[in-house]
């Protein structure tokens, strides 16, 4: 073996060995699992079958799954709609001033995510912050249904997730050469054309890493639709938490986490390939 | 030359940034159809004043009037300048023929409009072949071309073009300053270049502009300020020039034992400690001291170099100071056409004269 290729290989042991013993393994089981039946006390019988998967393409099933992706698409647009503008202003802000704003988008993560959830609870039920800050200022007269519902949930994740989106973002403006934006204004472009047609198709990757990011990480979260949700509105990460916990349907439950597993890789490539392509045509705006 | 009407007047510009003044009370008359030459080591403030002529910089004083029309309020996007950025700036997720377009289509001229001007540009920078690819799949030179091509392609009352040639090897720049000389030449357009590079600007430029710290030192045609420098920092900066150091009385300069005698520029009477410049290609070796009205100074040879067409002699001469501006004791440089002076003319160690007629002799004050 090449001295550089064992070279390489040894760097890459230990994170190799973490993936494939915590990662790898445990998918690779729950694949195994979804093609047997459940035990009767739960567990797996070793009988193969396909009905798992028939059974998660039942309506009920893909209503939820289309739920879930509806209020993580929600969840995605809105911490795009929030993070491009404040990532913007981070990136264009005077240098030694960036690593403080950087800071304060991160500083929500030296708090446990419950409690940071539970504090949305706080703030969002009837008698919370904002419904006595609504009354008190005199907007309204009955309290507003913050709580337990879809607003709740996608609230709930476009906060928790919005740092994510701010940074992809963020590298994404930085890495631009700002004679590019000057050179767009210079041949006759006003401020909304250069974002247009220059600045935003340069910053795609960023755009795109940000939202799957949101995505992916919210189609599959239980907690906050729990917590948030208030149970009422079910998405595919509760289903699946219920089946393993709950049902103890095993098999099924990892039918359907193979499923997101799936949806998630699907888009985590397509991002991949965007990435690529707009690096390769980036060579200059990064030089 | 001077007889083309002005198109953009600068008057008084003035640009701080803190503590230091970028632009300082520049005054310069930009004229139709010339090819303009903003000279000066970095640091300047050559740059500066060509952003503030593209609108990216504001003034702290004075105003731009182009075509008479004060530019002051004006955006970069209104303005009918064009400028190229010394990075080129090419838009890296669009196509040359998409680059060029560019411009034309925030115009909001026609489809038929864009492609026919298109057209044309690509054809007058060769870049037909290449105009479907991305920046990235070209090479420095084409790049550069694009650069070019985008910003013409609005035929901008003037063109700004911030180091145009700096990217580019040797070679291809010398090439590419005639090509520029030529495309000037042919499309009839204002062309104001920033160069730190004396020779760039000399093969280029009708006139040049020399800036130091902020302000213009000397503007003049390339001959006239190689010839006719009016200070010191011009006659170093520009070309190799050979400095004898002195107590200047009008325009002469006691140097050793004899006085130089030269021309001072505006017929300026000096007093005080001054200089005498002359080129090198201006000097003469005689063994003797030349008799008649020859500026003259005695030194000795320390160094002989064949440099092809003509043969440069270094000579130690006391009291002179070289171009970089310093010590005495430095060498003056003797270029001879290697046609007049034979080989083994002229040893080093031997002891010469070097003379030279007071009319190629300037005298400017220290």
């Amino acid at each position: 073996m090449p001295r550089s290729l064992l070279r390489d290989w040894l760097l890459l042991g230990p994170g190799l060995t973490w993936l494939a013993l915590f990662l790898v393994v445990p998918c690779g089981m729950l694949l195994v699992f979804a093609f047997f039946e459940r035990g009767v006390y739960g567990g797996i019988d070793y009988i193969f079958t396909l009905e798992n998967f028939s059974r998660a393409i039942d309506p009920l099933y893909l209503s939820i799954f289309l739920t879930s992706a509806k209020v993580a698409g929600l969840a995605a647009v809105i911490a795009l709609l929030i993070g491009y503008p404040a990532a913007y202003a981070i990136a264009r802000a005077p240098a030694r001033r960036q690593t403080a704003y950087l800071v304060l988008v991160m500083l929500p993560f030296w708090s446990n995510y419950l409690i940071r959830t539970y504090a949305w609870i706080v703030l969002l039920n009837r008698e919370g912050l904002v419904n006595k800050g609504l009354a008190g200022l005199g907007l309204v007269s009955e309290p507003l249904p913050l709580l337990y519902n879809e607003f709740a949930i996608v609230t709930g994740l476009v906060y928790n997730y919005l740092p994510f989106v701010v940074l992809a973002i963020y590298s994404s403006i930085s890495r631009l050469n700002p004679e590019v934006l000057e050179a767009s204004e210079d041949l006759g472009a006003s401020a909304p054309r250069t974002f247009w047609r220059v600045t935003l198709p340069l910053t795609l990757p960023g755009v795109a890493a940000g939202a799957v990011f949101v995505f992916v990480l919210s189609i599959g979260n239980f907690i906050t639709p729990d917590l948030l949700g208030g149970g009422r509105l079910q998405m595919v990460g509760n289903v699946i938490y219920d089946q393993f916990l709950t049902a103890r349907d095993w098999p099924f439950g990892a039918t359907l986490s193979f499923i997101l597993i799936g949806i998630m890789m699907i888009l985590l490539f397509s991002q991949a390939m965007l990435v690529r392509k707009a690096q390769g045509e980036g060579g200059i705006a990064h030089a | 030359m001077s007889e083309r009407p002005t198109v953009i007047a600068i008057e008084g510009l003035t640009k701080r940034f803190g503590e230091i003044t970028a632009v300082d009370a520049v005054d310069l008359d930009l004229r139709e159809n010339e090819f303009f030459a903003l000279l000066g080591p970095s640091g300047c403030g050559k740059t500066t004043l060509l952003r503030m002529i593209a609108g990216f910089t504001g003034p702290d004083a004075g105003r731009i009037l182009l075509d008479g029309r004060d530019m002051t309020p004006v955006r970069p996007n209104r303005r009918p300048v064009n400028l190229m950025f010394q990075s080129y700036a090419l838009f890296p997720h669009m196509t040359v023929t998409q680059n060029i377009a560019y411009g034309l289509e925030m115009e909001g001229c026609g489809r038929d409009e864009i492609r026919r001007r298109v057209g044309e540009m690509l054809e007058m920078t060769e870049l037909s072949p290449l105009k479907d690819r991305k920046p990235e799949h070209l090479s420095g030179g084409q790049r550069q071309r694009v650069a070019l091509a985008r910003a013409l392609v609005k035929r901008p009352r003037v063109l700004l073009l911030d180091e145009p040639l700096g990217a580019l090897d040797k070679k291809l720049r010398e090439q590419m300053q005639l090509e520029l000389k030529r495309m000037q030449h042919e499309v009839g357009i204002t062309f104001v270049i920033v160069t730190h590079d004396q020779e760039e600007a000399l093969v280029m430029a009708d006139r040049i502009a020399v800036l130091k710290d902020g302000r213009v030192m000397q503007v003049g045609a390339p001959r006239e300020l190689y010839e006719y420098p009016a200070s010191r920092f011009v006659a170093g900066f520009i070309g190799k020039m050979n400095f004898f150091a002195g107590q200047g009385r009008g325009a002469e300069v006691a140097f050793g034992d004899g006085v130089l005698t030269g021309t001072a520029p505006g017929g300026v009477e000096l007093a005080g400690p001054a200089v005498a410049a002359v080129r090198p290609e201006r000097l003469r070796l005689a063994p003797q001291r030349p008799e008649g009205s020859l500026n003259a100074v005695p030194g000795r040879i320390v160094d002989i170099a064949y440099h092809g067409q003509d043969l440069n002699v270094h000579v130690e001469v006391r009291g002179a100071v070289d171009s970089a501006g310093g010590e005495a004791g430095a060498r003056v440089l003797v270029r001879l056409p290697a046609g007049e002076a034979e080989e083994g003319d002229w040893q080093a160690g031997q002891d010469v004269w070097c003379c030279w007629a007071p009319a190629h002799t300037r005298v400017l004050a220290m």
